[in-house]
């Protein structure tokens, strides 16, 4: 069996290693890749949708971030389906491993040792750091989301350092205080909410009679220009993708550590 | 020896690095026994493409693709008082437009791609190991050959039966 792989795995590999002779050199501004096909000869036939990204961006949206402009508007319905693919994932945990009350299993630490109290020298620290650490990540999260479309971020990265917050208060305590803040009832309502709201966006444009996501027919429930009705579409759209990823994330975390039970943590 | 490092080797590291990377992952879910060593190797070989698209879209002496608004900093200089009003701006830049260089800003479309390949690479990641786990429930290991034996065992034993 390892032979095989092991031909299985060289052949491959120097199948790609010759193709890589036929790459743009690396950081080449005018490969076929940033600037669009060419001939031979080097005359353009087409032009990169990507040039077109980042020349019209500004002008069409207001954006400065054109990577979050091109993720929430050009690609509208990529990201949409994307965020549904996190919820299904969410919810495919959700089947395969979550259990109902019932039968209990033997804990996994001695039942003194689960709670924080005042008398475990071993976890003040780490609890003390987590008390000062989990608001400024959560503050830090909101920025990355709000921020989104001025500098690097938006709701992917956003929500992922949210549920990154959640989850570091699972760790260094344990799952049930995690879970007083973030209960599974409002974790999967989040999630759901998320998606609701992006698909509000799209649906929303549908009542002025334009197409599906185009979020320039906002621009009467704005009260702005088409252009920066754009601009606040796509932040409300990051914020619904950022209450998806944030609550998927910690469900999946939440579902794995204590095996579908939600009781008791690592 | 050197003439092939210079020639084929330094204007396309990144590649190899990609397939060598690739290669390894690729090994580690064809090779590997355990199936959370084969999980590690499926993370590896995402990363190999994460870093191919990556260095596809990259540009010598380009920046991050965020353009600043060049246009209302000019503004803002001339008529002090611009917090409200984004709708005037609007309609004025479109009568001065400002030209924009593609080439000093990196291709965005490779990391709008990736940025959602890696969340959702996140959440594969968890399913995979959610039906990891329920196979480590059901059979009290996680090594392959064990569990097809298990299983083999079970069905003989179901059919004499």
């Amino acid at each position: 069996m390892k032979w095989i792989a092991l031909i299985a795995v060289t052949l491959t590999g120097s199948l790609l290693l010759v193709g890589v002779g036929d790459f743009p050199e690396w950081g080449d501004a005018h490969s076929a890749a940033n600037e669009g096909p060419k001939l031979e000869s080097g005359e353009q036939i087409a032009t990169a949708v990507s040039q077109s990204f980042l020349t019209d961006t500004d002008e069409l949206t207001q954006v400065p971030n054109v990577v979050t402009a091109v993720l929430a508007d050009y690609r509208g319905y990529d990201t949409m389906f994307e965020t549904v693919v996190i919820f299904a994932a969410g919810l495919a945990i959700f089947a395969i491993l979550r259990v109902f009350g019932g039968d209990e299993v033997k804990p996994m630490r001695a039942p003194e040792d689960d709670t924080f109290c005042e008398g475990d020298h071993s976890r003040i620290i780490i609890g003390t750091t987590c008390k000062l650490l989990i608001p400024i990540i959560q503050l830090f999260a909101l920025y990355v989301i709000a921020h989104g479309h001025h500098s690097p971020g938006g709701g992917f990265q956003g929500g992922v350092i949210m549920g990154a917050s959640f989850i570091l208060l699972a760790i260094a305590r344990d799952l049930k205080s995690a879970l007083d803040w973030f209960s599974e009832k409002t974790f999967m309502r989040l999630a759901s909410v998320g998606i609701l709201i992006y698909a509000g966006f799209g649906v929303l444009c549908q009542f002025f009679e334009r197409n599906f996501l185009d979020y320039g027919a906002l621009k009467t429930v704005m009260f702005s220009s088409e252009q920066m009705a754009r601009s606040y579409a796509m932040l409300g759209v990051e914020i619904g993708v950022a209450f998806t990823v944030t609550a998927i994330m910690f469900a999946i975390y939440a579902n794995l550590s204590s095996r579908g039970e939600l009781k008791q943590g690592l | 020896m050197r003439e092939f490092l210079e020639q084929s080797i330094q204007p396309y590291f990144n590649y190899w690095v990609y397939v060598i990377l690739m290669m390894i992952g690729l090994w580690a879910t064809i090779a590997k026994n355990n199936l959370i060593k084969k999980l590690i190797g499926m993370s590896i070989f995402q990363t190999a493409i994460i870093l191919f698209y990556v260095s596809v879209g990259v540009k010598k002496d380009s920046k991050i693709p965020i353009i600043p608004h060049q246009v209302e900093e000019h503004h803002a200089a001339e008529d002090g008082n611009h917090a409200g009003g984004h709708g005037e701006h609007g309609a004025k830049r479109v009568t001065e437009k400002h030209v924009i260089e593609p080439d000093k800003f990196a291709n965005p479309l490779p990391h709008v791609l990736m940025l959602t390949a890696i969340v959702v690479g996140v959440s594969t990641l968890g399913v995979a190991l959610a039906v990891v786990q329920m196979l480590f429930k059901e059979f009290g290991t996680l090594e392959e050959d064990e569990i097809l034996a298990q299983i083999k065992t079970a069905d003989s034993a179901s059919l004499d039966v």
